[in-house]
């Protein structure tokens, strides 16, 4: 099964994780690339995405399975054929076959970008540091029945502040993205409740590069 | 740092309606451009996305030269609170840029109940509510749709309206604009110019007197303004322009699929019908045209689905020789085909069939009343045979839903028509039992009853509406006669159909009720989560109006109405006509066994009406 690596930017971060899917399929239809389909009562277009992605969160690496049916089209002719057909903000970097496993993708690595409209406070990255240095970092996160209390520092490879501006200070984290997960937000959340006076007044999300477990590239 | 819009968007539901950037939107360079068009549905994105006069008008301006126009919907609660909260005005979606910077501000109107959010989006954008309150020609204020042909609710606040198909009259508009912003000319000397144009009305050249008694006593034109004003209509559907290149939604709307439109008009005439008398004369589009722009439009969005609509589809001649070439393109394409609104005939059944290999839905029927008398006098042509060979056929072929659909309320109703729709359903149940072919599955008869709203520009144009509390008994009865298991049974509160039937037979008065009913708070008010009568209710009593007077009073056939101005092409004669010919019982073949002499065709200077 073909893989295609693409990246989700600008406006299209707020398009939730189903109507990208349908976006895809659509997509695939305006390429002239059909799709095949799932057998049964309702047929479905064959794709899938690996780690759906919350609204809001940007991304450099996402992976989407698909196969396709009819003559085969050359992998670079499939990346430019869909890029001509999808919309600002999806962009198709890479197409290949033999992509690895997905449970062998374990690792994701991410910016959490913190904003503060009266300058970043002193002392912040520093007090960060001290907290993720811990043995326990307790942070809530959306279960299938309700909240669930996680502690993140087991779940987290590394995490180093990689820019301090002005008014932004920018987190990289490496973690775990498969049981279980941390979702980033879950780190922002944790600075507002254990360091309140670090609470920042906007947080972005970046999602930039995935990893297998020994922090090998994971395409 | 993230600019204050997009710190929003995250904490709001479904943010992708408000960002633009969708496949097919039309962006344009600002220095190209010399007349900002601000297109306003007074609705959410999902309702206004789905709107194909919308898409076609949307179209028809970006393709002037010189024009941009952009998208606005109305945005849902949670946005427009943190709007408010953070003093952010409302944006047009492709340059995501104020909408008071817009030269022109269009909305167009399909249903009364969206006349709160009209004000609250001008509210939102900071342009005066008032027509008065705007006195240049930059943010000047138009609408069009089908709630144009009774536009007096709206007089106060809209600076001009277009009546009927937009195709031509919005580019005469907008080049008519283009040239008085190169000149200066003042507003009063373009509405002036405006007035001239064929189907453009300008409420404020006419002066509405009243009786003592609250009717209307006077519409005087000013400013050599016309008596009446008459709709426009494109003439050949072929040759009209039709975008087989729209936008596709990133995010899911209401109708989330390619459409297509056979025709308008309609050659029915069922007595209630807004949409089939004011949409006249019949125009079609030919089956190859219409294929054509099928195969376009879909190559274009890469939609999987596609639909066919029109008032009434099953009445289209070129059916059969468009879904002769269609089933097989969709089949291939792994393409849905629906064909909505298909009567009870031989053709459809068949049609149903083959449709049906594509995918299964249920059956949908509108008899609108329970006996076959009152279905004469409404002149809807349904009879209870073809309800039950169509269910029949479909049992004994696996279908086991059926959904139905009623009013109450309509002119002459008796108990006896009430208790009809019962006995209705339950002959739909014995079918059931003989035919059915999937027993195990359950029959399931979804019975839905809605509040009858008297329309302007029909033959019910001056009924009386029958009072919330009658109409809720009437329900009750029917409900009261329902024991089968198989039976879903839902009737909506009278509010929203008693409002609908205020503004749609309204007049100027009411222009004070609506602003302070937003005052109040209302919006979305075709949205169940927003509806809220109370806002309303408070509104009437602070202007000294009556709902009644509009409602259950009913309108004298000597009396002066306030649409009175507004000619959709059929007669006041004719619609007269229909009337008693309705209360005799009496039904009017429909178009194609002769034409009934609407007066429609007047309308038509190049062709005949092709009922
Ligand atoms: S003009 Fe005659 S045929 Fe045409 S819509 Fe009117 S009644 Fe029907």
């Amino acid at each position: 099964m073909p893989r295609a690596l693409f990246e989700k930017t600008g406006n299209a971060v707020y398009i939730s994780h189903l109507d990208l899917m349908r976006l895809l399929q659509r997509g695939f239809k305006r390429a002239g690339l059909p799709l095949t389909h799932s057998q049964g009562f309702n047929p479905r277009p064959s794709v899938s995405i690996a780690l759906p992605l919350s609204l809001g969160v940007e991304s450099r690496c996402e992976l989407l399975d698909f196969q396709l049916e009819g003559t085969p089209v050359p992998n670079r002719e499939i990346r430019d054929r869909l890029n001509e057909a999808l919309p600002e903000g999806v962009r198709i970097l890479e197409v290949y076959d033999n992509g690895r496993k997905l449970k062998e993708l374990t690792l994701l690595e991410s910016l959490v970008i913190l904003e503060y409209d009266a300058g970043v406070p002193e002392d912040a990255a520093e007090k960060i540091r001290r907290l993720f240095s811990g043995g326990e970092v307790m942070a809530e996160k959306k279960g299938k029945k309700g909240p669930v209390q996680q502690n993140l520092i087991p779940m987290i490879r590394r995490l180093e502040i990689e820019a301090c501006r002005d008014d932004t200070l920018v987190l990289s984290v490496l973690a775990n993205c498969q049981d279980p997960a941390l979702n980033p937000g879950q780190i922002s959340s944790a600075i507002s409740l254990y360091l309140p006076e670090l609470r920042p007044d906007f947080v972005r999300y970046l999602r930039r590069e995935i990893y297998d477990t020994n922090v090998d590239q994971f395409r | 740092m993230t600019d204050l819009k997009h710190r929003i968007l995250p904490t709001v539901q479904k943010p992708a309606r408000y960002t633009g950037g969708e496949w097919g939107e039309i962006k344009k360079d600002l220095k190209d451009v010399r007349v900002r068009v601000a297109f306003c549905f007074p609705d959410t994105y999902e309702i206004g996305m789905s709107n194909l006069g919308m898409r076609i008008l949307y179209g028809v301006m970006n393709g002037m030269e010189g024009v941009w126009c952009e998208r606005v919907f109305a945005p849902w609660g949670d946005m427009e609170e943190a709007m408010r909260a953070n003093h952010l005005p409302l944006w047009a979606l492709e340059s995501q840029q104020a909408v008071r910077d817009f030269d022109m501000i269009a909305f167009t109107i399909g249903y009364e109940m969206s006349y709160s959010n009209i004000l609250n989006m001008l509210d939102l954008a900071g342009i005066p509510l008032h027509s008065k309150d705007r006195p240049g020609l930059h943010n000047i204020v138009f609408a069009g749709g089908v709630c144009a042909f009774n536009p007096e609710p709206l007089a106060a606040f809209v600076d001009f309206f277009s009546l009927g198909d937009g195709e031509d009259i919005t580019v005469e508009i907008v080049s008519l604009y283009d040239r008085a912003k190169a000149e200066g000319w003042s507003k009063e000397a373009f509405l002036r110019e405006a007035a001239k144009i064929p189907g453009v009305y300008v409420p404020g050249f006419y002066r509405h007197e009243y009786h003592e008694d609250g009717t209307l006593a006077a519409i005087i034109p000013l400013e050599g303004a016309p008596q009446t004003v008459t709709k426009r209509i494109v003439e050949d559907l072929d040759n009209a322009f039709f975008p087989t290149e729209m936008i596709v939604p990133s995010t899911q709307i209401v109708h989330d699929r390619a459409n297509l439109e056979a025709f308008r008009g309609c050659i029915r005439g069922c007595r209630f019908c807004q949409a089939g008398f004011s949409c006249r004369p019949v125009r079609r589009k030919s089956p190859q045209v219409l294929y054509r722009q099928a195969v376009r439009t879909l190559e274009h969005s890469g939609d999987q689905e596609i639909t066919v609509s029109s008032l009434s589809t099953s009445d289209y001649r070129g059916l059969k020789e468009l879904t002769d070439q269609l089933i097989p393109y969709c089949a291939e394409q792994r393409i849905n085909l629906s064909v909505p609104s298909l009567r009870a005939d031989n053709f459809s059944r068949e049609l149903m069939e083959k449709l049906q290999t594509v995918r299964k839905s249920g059956l949908t029927f509108a008899p609108e009343a329970g006996t076959q008398r009152l279905r004469d006098v409404i002149n809807k042509n349904l009879t209870e045979d073809e309800i039950l060979n169509t269910c029949a056929q479909a049992f004994s072929g696996g279908w086991s839903n059926v959904k139905l659909y009623f009013m109450l309320g309509l002119p002459t109703e008796t108990d006896d028509d009430v208790l009809g729709i019962a006995d209705l359903v339950y002959k739909v149940i014995r079918v059931w039992k003989e035919h059915a072919s999937q027993r195990k599955k359950g029959l399931r008869i979804h019975v839905a009853t809605a509040y009858f709203v008297p329309k302007p520009h029909t033959p019910f144009q001056w009924e009386k509406q029958i009072t919330p509390q009658e109409y809720l008994r009437r329900c009750r009865l029917l409900k009261s006669h329902f024991y089968s298991r198989s039976i879903e049974y839902d009737y909506h509160s009278p509010d929203l159909s008693r409002l609908e039937a205020v503004f749609a037979r309204g007049d100027r008065r009411l222009g004070p009720v609506i602003e302070a009913a937003v005052r109040n708070g209302a919006r979305l008010d075709g949205w169940d989560e927003y509806f809220n009568y109370a806002k309303w209710y408070d509104a009437f009593r602070e202007c000294g109006v009556d709902e009644d007077f509009y409602t259950v009073r009913g309108y004298d056939e000597g009396e002066l109405l306030p649409w009175d101005t507004i000619d959709v092409g059929v007669s006041k004669e004719f619609l007269l006509r229909e009337r008693r010919r309705a209360y005799q019982q009496m039904v009017t073949p429909d178009c194609r066994h002769g034409c009934a002499g609407c007066g429609a065709n007047a309308l038509l200077k190049e062709v005949a009406c092709d009922a």
